[in-house]
């Protein structure tokens, strides 16, 4: 078994209430199904859309947004699979498809000394 | 609210349960005193919970392990607080109750320390509520509820309800448990009142609760709501007008509680499905063909003692055979009642029941010894657990003296009686 890390990008459900919550309902739902076989490492974080972003050298400080709305990174899952074919396959289910967002498939390098 | 937090919490942080429900209610009363009392205090308490229940996973997540069954759903803000909410609608919480009655019952824990326990967190009583009922000192009763507290803790998981067969397993431990939470109510040892309905409400919910889950509405469970209800339709009628104690012999029927009686029946008639004949059925039958009698006379005594009879084999018991002598008085004399209770096997268990004396005083009273029935009554009275039996005793005492005091008059007490 390897791990990735899901990066969830885009996808953004819209802000009326019922919708958020019928996300989140499918979400959880997701979730724990892949918790409940045995494919979830970590379940991670959903993360807020703004922040700040220090950069280069200088440590210069900017306010996002730090790429377009559409490729904002949105959350993260550490998953472990099979191999990256099996951990594509699992990511199909995920909601965040039904807002046309994405979801960046990694595998977890290996740094060996 | 104990119940659904240690479902979230985990079973070995019931103390972190109990501690969040606590802080609830301090809130409200905060929050009350200056906004006044909202219009639904019970969902306000339940929101402050709910909320305070988020703060501590989110703050303890990485101190404490939670609800190993609900695990990684709990650690992330993808899903805790959606499984939170799910776990607060009002379905759940009736589940978290039974999951929470049936952990209650553990094997490990004494008859008397699962009704406590079940009292203290599913009723909510306090501590010195609990030890009322059961006639305890506070101290007595602390270390029994944190004892079983303790118990509760090291079993790490709830009670899975899904698991039909630790299910069946377990369902008459917990038909026990509220038994005699009812009759804790019904006989109720307790020093101001003899009837605690109170407590027999309590029990007839939580059997109502049982009633409503497919693996727990069983036969059983229908017989044992069957017989709570039957007894609790009398509760009226056990204290008359002057708050004293009545026997079911002399009892106003009328104040008899209709609805009750009616949903009594309605439970027996469905207990009677399948092969397995419990206590519950037994004792249910014997309260309902006391129910459908209009008086004492009316009674179907002989049918009674045939009930009696089986019960006695299902569970053999000195104040089952009372009971049944008692009845035999009833239709066949009292001399027969007073044969039937010498011939009861383990007779030495019933010396400190009050009412095995006041049985004997009543056969020897109604055969016309008041003498004799008199010093019994004396004996009853003297370990009378409450002010109401008191009273019952004494008066029965008054009447003997009475009775004699007419007889000596008219100088017909036998010789040697005494």
């Amino acid at each position: 078994m390897s791990e990735f890390i899901y990066l969830y990008r885009g996808g953004e459900a819209g802000r009326s209430p019922e919708k958020m919550q019928l996300m989140q309902q499918k979400w959880t739902a997701w979730l724990k199904q892949l918790t409940d076989q045995g494919y979830i490492k970590d379940v991670g974080q959903p993360l807020e859309r703004t922040g700040k972003l220090v950069k280069g050298k200088q440590k210069t400080v900017n306010d996002g947004p730090f790429a377009e709305a559409k490729d904002i990174i949105g959350g993260y899952t550490l998953i472990e699979a099979r191999d990256l074919d099996q951990a594509v396959e699992l990511s199909k289910d995920c909601p965040i498809f039904e807002n046309d967002g994405a979801v960046e498939i990694r595998p977890v390098m290996k740094i060996n000394l | 609210m104990v119940a659904t937090l240690s479902r979230i919490f985990g079973i070995h942080n019931l103390a972190l349960a109990e501690d969040v429900v606590q802080d609830a209610f301090c809130r409200a009363l905060e929050v009350w005193k200056f906004h006044g009392i909202p219009e639904n205090p019970s969902a306000w308490l339940m929101a402050t919970a709910k909320h305070r229940a988020l703060d501590v996973l989110r703050r303890e997540r990485t101190a404490r392990t939670f609800a190993p069954e609900l695990g990684r759903l709990l650690e992330s803000e993808w899903t805790v607080a959606f499984v939170v909410e799910e776990l607060f609608e009002a379905n759940a919480i009736k589940d978290d109750q039974l999951r929470m009655m049936f952990s209650c019952c553990h094997p490990r824990l004494a008859e008397e320390a699962q009704v406590a326990i079940v009292l203290h967190i599913l009723c909510g009583f306090s501590v010195s509520e609990v030890a009322s009922a059961f006639v305890s000192s506070d101290a007595a009763i602390e270390k029994r509820i944190s004892r079983a507290k303790k118990v509760l803790a090291r079993s790490k998981k709830l009670f899975d309800v899904t698991c039909a067969d630790d299910f069946s397993r377990r369902l008459p431990v917990v038909h026990r448990a509220l038994y005699l939470l009812f009759n804790e109510g019904y006989h109720g040892a307790s020093p101001e009142s003899a009837v605690r309905a109170e407590l027999c409400h309590e029990a007839i919910r939580l059997t109502a609760l049982l009633l409503e889950h497919p693996l727990a509405a069983t036969p059983a469970t229908y017989a044992l709501a069957a017989l709570m209800c039957l007894h609790a339709a009398r509760l009226p009628a056990r204290v008359d007008a002057s708050g004293n104690l009545s026997s079911l012999f002399h009892q106003d029927r009328s104040r008899w509680d209709p609805t009750l009686a009616t949903e009594g029946q309605r439970f027996l008639d469905l207990s009677a499905t399948g092969s397995e004949l419990t206590e519950y059925h037994v004792e249910a039958a014997i309260a309902s063909v006391h129910a459908m009698a209009d008086c004492t006379e009316d009674t179907d005594w002989r049918k009674i003692v045939s009930l009696y009879d089986i019960l006695l084999t299902i569970r053999s018991s000195p104040i089952v055979a009372l009971n049944r002598a008692i009845a035999i008085a009833q239709h066949e004399g009292p001399e027969r009642g007073l044969e039937e209770i010498r011939a009861i096997a383990d007779l030495d268990r019933l010396v400190t029941y009050p009412f095995y004396h006041a049985a004997l005083g009543e056969f020897e009273y109604r055969s016309g010894r008041s003498q004799i029935a008199r010093e019994h009554f004396r004996q009853a009275l003297a370990l009378a657990r409450n002010p109401m039996e008191r009273r019952f005793l004494e008066d029965r005492v008054a009447r003997c003296e009475d009775h004699r005091a007419d007889s000596e008059s008219g100088a017909s007490v036998p010789a040697g009686i005494s």
